[in-house]
């Protein structure tokens, strides 16, 4: 209950900081948090990254294991992704089965991977239609300080672009490094009094979650898109932050790859 | 898999344009026992929702009492697609649920109803691509149907782009097959599509595909708007009829 109340307050000064064109923390409306990614965090998993959004952390794991294809695709390994929102990262999560939340968090973070063909899943055939690589990509939420879908997507990648691929505990040759091709990043943002505010974080979400995600490639195509919240969304104000989201997602992607490069150099 | 060819010498593989609809049927008040209820046909896809309430919501902890709660349910049939599918919401369908239950919130006029639910059941009995669009289109009518006020009429059309080309509706090939699938729900009221409700997307596609794709989505919509409309005119108009052919009846034996 006092954190109903407390959500009021925060609802009501956001809002009037929002209608002065200032955000609470004092970013512009299209500015990110600080991003910081640390890969290899678990050595027991195939592939890590611990992603600080400002506040927000999540660390997400990749375990491969050899399985049997899909058998509409034979020559392609599987990625399975999941996301778990475990108590400890918010006072809202319960423990128990996946809820809508968590789920909904898993399939955009899988659709922006998946659709942006960022893993060569042909390169993870070992023999076709018997055996290939099934990569399961697992989020796990730490802190949510809001924005955990960025947070994950970005881990998520991350994890993946630091994937060996454990062939030689399985005998199927030696390790090698998860061919990984492109960067898909997704954009979040917050549609408050008109407007929209990127990144946003926990206090900003006091005044709903009324939230868009756009997830673009490389080459600036849009690879998913997910309308999230009880809100109705002008088509004008859609175009605009299409625009918006894929100029966003090139200057994340920079931030995370100049990261990543420094860290994946050894290998 | 190969990837069939999906557009031949200009056309759809069932013979569509790229911007036309697959045929529809929209039927309200189909069932007894719900409070509004709606059978919609979209191509193949064979959809029934029902809307119970306003009623008490269970558990009661979930009441509130400034609004209506709305639950919306997005189910699959076991038969209703090629390989039988496990009973029961997986993943997708709880997916499915959460955006469609939040594109109908903003609509319905949750204040008028306090410490009450109203519940949304959609059945997919029978699938084939753009089943969410469709099951949007039948809870719309059935919520209608269950005089439930609302703000306008939702209305939901799926976009994709097959073979280079951003097509209307797309069926189970295309969907399959295609570079992506943009299904969309607007706000239509007075006539006209006032804002987006519903809004996801799967493939790959530039910012200009995008915008060509709301277009179509706009123009489709339009077209299963009037539909809509003209099944719940229908249903009324005939319940006025039965009602006044009664009234004749018994006037005409008392005297």
């Amino acid at each position: 209950m006092a954190e109903d109340i407390l959500m009021e307050i925060k609802k009501d000064y956001v809002l009037s900081r929002i209608k002065a064109g200032e955000r609470i923390d004092g970013r512009r409306f299209d500015e990110f948090r600080q991003i910081k990614v640390q890969t290899g965090v678990i050595e027991k998993a195939e592939g890590s990254a611990l992603v600080k959004l400002g506040n927000t952390q999540v660390v997400v794991g990749v375990k491969m294991q050899v399985g049997e294809p899909f058998p509409d695709t034979p020559d392609r390994g599987i990625i399975i992704t999941n996301a778990e929102l475990v108590p400890l990262a918010s006072p809202t999560f319960e423990p128990g089965p996946p809820d809508e939340n968590s789920i909904e968090l898993a399939r955009v973070v899988d659709r922006g991977i998946r659709e942006s063909e960022a893993v060569d899943l042909e390169k993870l055939c070992i023999v076709e239609g018997e055996k290939v690589w099934v990569i399961f990509v697992d989020i796990h939420a730490l802190d949510d300080d809001g924005n955990l879908m960025d947070a994950s997507a970005i881990a998520a990648i991350s994890a993946l672009k630091s994937t060996v691929v454990p062939a030689e505990k399985f005998d199927a040759g030696d390790n090698f490094n998860l061919p990984v091709r492109d960067m898909p990043i997704s954009v979040t943002s917050l549609f408050v009094d008109g407007k929209f505010i990127v990144d946003p974080c926990r206090d900003e979400l006091s005044v709903g979650n009324y939230l868009m995600t756009i997830t673009s490639d490389r080459n600036g195509n849009i690879v998913a898109m997910q309308k999230s919240g009880s809100y109705l969304l002008s088509e004008e104000k859609f175009y605009e932050l299409l625009e918006l989201s894929i100029t966003k997602a090139k200057e994340i992607r920079g931030i995370v790859e100049s990261q990543l490069e420094s860290q994946l150099k050894g290998d | 898999m190969e990837k069939p060819k999906l557009i031949i010498d200009g056309k759809r593989l069932d013979g569509r344009e790229f911007e036309e609809l697959r045929p529809i049927k929209i039927e309200a008040g189909v069932l007894r026992r719900a409070d509004g209820s709606c059978y919609l046909e979209m191509g193949k896809n064979k959809i029934i929702a029902a809307v119970y309430g306003p009623r008490e919501v269970h558990p009661r902890h979930l009441q509130d009492p400034s609004k209506a709660v709305i639950r919306y349910r997005y189910n699959m049939a076991p038969f209703s697609v090629e390989e039988r599918k496990k009973p029961g919401p997986d993943r997708r369908s709880v997916e499915i649920s959460k955006v469609s239950r939040e594109a109908l919130e903003p609509v319905i006029m949750k204040e008028l109803f306090p410490m009450s639910g109203i519940d949304v059941f959609v059945e997919v009995l029978q699938a084939d691509a753009g089943t969410r669009t469709a099951c949007l289109n039948a809870a719309s009518v059935a919520l209608i149907d269950a005089g439930v006020a609302m703000r306008g009429m939702i209305t939901s059309v799926a976009v994709a782009k097959v073979d280079g080309q951003i097509v209307l509706d797309p069926m189970k090939e295309e969907d399959n097959y295609g570079e992506a699938d943009v299904p969309v729900a607007f706000l239509v009221r007075n006539g006209k599509i006032e804002s987006i409700a519903l809004l996801q997307m799967d493939g790959r596609l530039t910012l200009d595909e995008m915008k060509e794709a709301m277009k179509l989505a706009k123009k489709g919509a339009m077209q299963i708007y009037k539909l809509q409309r003209e099944a719940i005119m229908k249903k009324y108009s005939k319940e006025c009829e039965d009602y006044t052919k009664d009234v004749t009846s018994e006037v005409e034996n008392d005297g």
